[in-house]
């Protein structure tokens, strides 16, 4: 139940987001700021949630190179810094996980 | 003057390459979405309801983490605000249409949707019909998400957590983010946000991710304004 209200609530303000100026046409402008901050959400949101999914394993910070999601997600960092292609970065990372994972 | 039925086909086969590119997405989605413990009916449902990726990714990642509601629904408003943008963008060309018109193709305006249709408004001089070139875009994307949500929902079911398939979600927004760190400014809102985020890992309520997305976005303007 509190999950479909989460979704609803989450769901009805992206709708928002979407429709605001559809709908209010020459009765609404976005500051330049805003515009500006806009364009960091992405990169700031996203890396602030792949990172601590590397480097903190059971509560803990671990830089070791026994931290196998460290190591298969600098691979897959590499791929998509050099690559730019999004399938080919996930199947690194996945299967340099899955062999670190066996080797250990 | 283009036809209604040369701007939908037109629309379908503007969007067809970038709507494959998306079902590994979808299935993904649905992997992770069952890992992080909802259940099959509210995953679909964030899909249809929701209907924007990195958001869903987010919110499932949140989910999983237990993270309070409010969190949950703040962080995912967030990611959707550059839809802001797209909004304001297009709004000059449906302001001929009627409103429910207007309902609708809001409700499809995905980052997809929005690239390939203002194109379309962009490089022609006709627009009287190009609407259905938009619905034609967001309804062939909408479709695809659904359906390839499901695929994952039922594939994810059959997978051993042996798999490790969460870590799909760190790899996925490597692949998105990465690539497009192709200044100062997005490197650094990046980098810090990916130090801010390991610091204030213990807070409670996951507001270290709030505060490590903050800390990005201001470092990011922070630097293009320098510039």
């Amino acid at each position: 139940m509190k999950v479909w209200l989460i979704v609803l609530a989450a769901g009805a303000i992206t709708f928002a987001t979407r429709l605001s100026f559809i709908l209010l046409f020459g009765r609404l402008a976005i500051p330049p700021w805003l515009q500006v901050a806009l364009r960091f959400v992405p990169p700031a949101v996203l890396t602030a949630i792949f990172v601590p999914e590397l480097v903190i394993r059971g509560g803990a910070l671990d830089l070791t190179p026994g931290n196998d999601r460290l190591l298969a997600g600098g691979l897959a960092i590499l791929v998509a810094w050099r690559t730019k292609n999004v399938v080919l970065t996930i199947l690194v990372g996945m299967a340099s996980l899955w062999v670190l994972q066996a080797l250990s | 003057m283009k036809s209604p039925r040369a701007e939908f086909l037109a629309g379908l086969k503007a969007v067809l390459p970038i709507v494959v590119g998306d079902i590994p997405f979808g299935l993904i989605y649905g992997f992770i979405a069952l890992e992080a413990g909802l259940s099959p009916a509210a995953s679909q449902g964030m899909s249809s309801i929701l209907f924007a990726g990195s958001a869903q990714f987010v919110s499932a990642q949140l989910f999983g983490l237990s993270a309070p509601a409010s969190v949950i629904i703040a962080t995912a408003s967030v990611i959707n605000l550059r839809h802001l943008l797209y909004s304001a963008s297009v709004a000059p060309y449906l302001q001929g249409l009627p409103s429910r018109w207007k309902w609708l193709l809001a409700y499809l305006l995905t980052d997809e949707a929005y690239a390939v249709t203002i194109t379309r408004y962009q490089e022609g001089e006709d627009h009287s019909q190009a609407h259905w070139f938009f619905l034609a875009s967001g309804a062939l994307l909408w479709a695809s998400w659904q359906l390839s949500t499901a695929i994952g929902l039922f594939l994810g079911a059959m997978v051993p957590e042996s798999w490790s398939l969460d870590f799909t979600v760190a790899l996925t927004f490597i692949a998105l983010v990465v690539p497009a760190l192709r200044d100062r400014a997005a490197f650094g809102a990046a980098a810090v946000a990916g130090l801010v985020s390991v610091l204030a890992f213990g807070l409670p309520f996951k507001l270290g991710l709030f505060i490590a997305a903050l800390a990005g976005i201001l470092i990011g303007v922070g630097l293009e304004v320098r510039r």
